[in-house]
């Protein structure tokens, strides 16, 4: 069931041999090492790790954000430095505007390209309605919740039409449930839109239940440990993690993030011996 | 699903809070009265209550209380738009070049504790006695607040907004109209209500101390004609400006921030 390798040539995003070291008082440590894989257009995948694997220094390299690594990230055959038009981005923590309505934060991207007021209005609506959230246009994200402001994130990251959409943790902050249902949401946008999608979770349930590949990410060092295809049918909702299948994709991954998990866990309970910081 | 807001709006509870108050103040002048007429308080340092009550009739319609109010509501306005311009351009500039943060901004912060009413004369020097001593002294006690407050505002946007900035490939202009300045505008909002204050607290006092303008002046008037209770009157005028003054910019401030 380990995953298939991508052609070249059928590629929309390829990342190659990322390397990402940082200097600490501890000394160089190194957070993502020799990474490579390949996205196909309209593919879903995860990346998926324990805490403090890289998943979040990837997400800043593939978004652009992040300079000093070492490897390539193109799209579509051509490679990129810095933040690129073609990769709209959905960060973890809640990054709506809180200064703008929900419609002029769903317009955002298009009032950069210098779109009329009328027509902006329009296309924010209908990005607004494919993430279930009329009725709420006028509504600042004050008065909104979590799940509801992620949306909007969502939503304003869509209306910018990019060939992938790149995720940190968006559902990270929220509650099981909402999560879930956020996750149909998703996967109907991105059946709907034949979005690529590139979703970095640690949460496994979330990953099986939206990805056509998830790739497991080893603890720090972060590198790729394991590529599984999920062989799931579609359209796919959130009433498939009771299946059988599902369990037993979930039961794979999480074997696999187990050892990587406790690797976590015992060099975090090394370093806080080391350092003497009182257990809180 | 009503929000916890629109309950303690829609309560009746909201009227006690007010009323506790105004009965605090009417509280505190009957006691005045008391102990002015029975002698505990020298009626010729400290006049009844009910004096200062009856000569407001007098300020208002022999000592031009409201044309004065109006000279220094003038000076005020003048005062508040120098102060917001040059206070936000300060800020921004600083928080731009680290190197001009570093070297002055303990001084700025210095400032804005200093009692700078005592800068009085110098100004006087230079502009002698007209409303631009006023002015300058409003702006230049404002100004300090409006400056550390918009450095503040802007040093404390969230990494992720700037972050979203980025992904959207915003130049360095947009990325501080867009996203720099509407997350800070709280905060400098904050700054610009101080320095207002500050600027309305050092105008009447340089009005007083000089003995021109408006308000200050009529209460530097009224005591040099020993009118005690016109005297009181007049300050009992300026806290009720002020009161206003303050009310008036919380409303200003929500109006201009319909997201809080």
């Amino acid at each position: 069931m380990t995953g298939s390798p991508t052609k070249a040539g059928d590629a929309i995003l390829t990342v190659d041999d990322i390397v990402v070291r940082y200097d600490t008082p501890e000394g160089p440590i190194t957070a993502v090492d020799n990474v490579s894989f390949k996205v196909r257009p309209g593919e879903f995948l995860s990346v998926i790790g324990p805490s403090g694997c890289g998943k979040s220094t990837l997400f800043n390299v593939i978004g652009g954000l992040l300079s000093h690594h070492a490897g390539i990230v193109s799209v579509a055959g051509e490679t990129i430095s810095g933040p690129h038009q073609s990769i709209g981005m959905v960060f973890q923590e809640e990054s709506t505007f809180p200064w703008r309505t929900v419609i002029d934060n769903v317009a955002f991207p298009l009032e950069l390209v210098g779109m009329k007021r009328g027509k902006r209005a329009e296309r924010a609506r209908h990005f607004i309605k494919l993430v279930g959230l009329e009725g709420f246009e006028n509504r600042y994200p004050g008065e909104l919740s979590g799940g509801m402001r992620q949306r909007v994130s969502l939503a304003r990251t869509l209306a910018s039409e990019p060939k992938i959409l790149l995720m940190d943790e968006p559902f990270a902050a929220l509650d099981e449930q909402t999560r879930l249902l956020l996750g149909d949401k998703v996967l109907q946008i991105q059946q709907q839109l034949k979005q690529t999608t590139l979703l970095i979770t640690h949460n496994i349930t979330e990953a099986v239940q939206m990805s056509d590949r998830i790739l497991v990410m080893t603890y720090r060092p972060g590198k790729t440990k394991r590529i599984v295809d999920i062989d799931l049918p579609r359209p796919r909702t959130s009433e498939i993690v009771t299946s059988d299948a599902f369990g037993h994709y979930v039961a794979q991954i999480w074997s696999d993030l187990r050892e990587e998990a406790s690797r976590g866990m015992k060099d975090e309970e090394a370093h806080v011996l080391h350092h003497d910081v009182p257990a809180s | 699903m009503i929000g916890a807001a629109a309950l303690r709006r829609s309560s009746p509870g909201r009227f006690i809070a007010p009323a506790v108050g105004f009965a605090a103040i009417a509280g505190a002048f009957a006691l005045g009265e008391v102990l002015v007429q029975i002698g505990v308080i020298d009626r010729y340092i400290v006049p009844p209550p009910s004096e200062v009550i009856a000569s407001f009739y007098r300020i208002v319609a022999e000592e031009r209380v409201f044309t004065r109010f109006l000279y220094t509501a003038g000076e005020c306005l003048i005062a508040g738009v120098l102060l917001t311009l040059f206070g936000i351009a300060g800020g921004v500039l600083m928080h731009r070049f680290k190197l001009l943060q570093q070297a002055i901004e303990t001084w700025v912060a210095a400032l804005a504790a200093a009692p700078l009413v005592l800068m009085y004369p110098l100004f006087l020097v230079i502009f002698g006695r007209s409303m631009w001593t006023m002015v300058i002294m409003g702006f230049v006690s404002g100004l300090p607040p409006v400056i550390l407050k918009t450095i503040e505002g802007i040093a404390a946007t969230r990494e992720v907004l700037i972050n979203v900035g980025r992904s959207f490939k915003l130049s360095a202009s947009q990325q501080f109209w867009k996203i720099l300045f509407p997350a800070a505008l709280p905060t400098i909002f904050v700054g610009v209500r101080l320095g207002l204050i500050f600027a309305l607290i050092n105008i009447v006092g340089t009005e007083f101390l000089i003995n021109f303008g408006g308000l200050g002046h009529l209460i530097a008037d009224l005591a040099e004609r020993y009118d005690l209770a016109g005297t009181y009157a007049a300050i009992c005028f300026v806290i009720l400006v002020s009161i206003l003054f303050f009310i008036a910019l919380e409303k200003a401030e929500r109006w201009l921030r319909p997201a809080d």
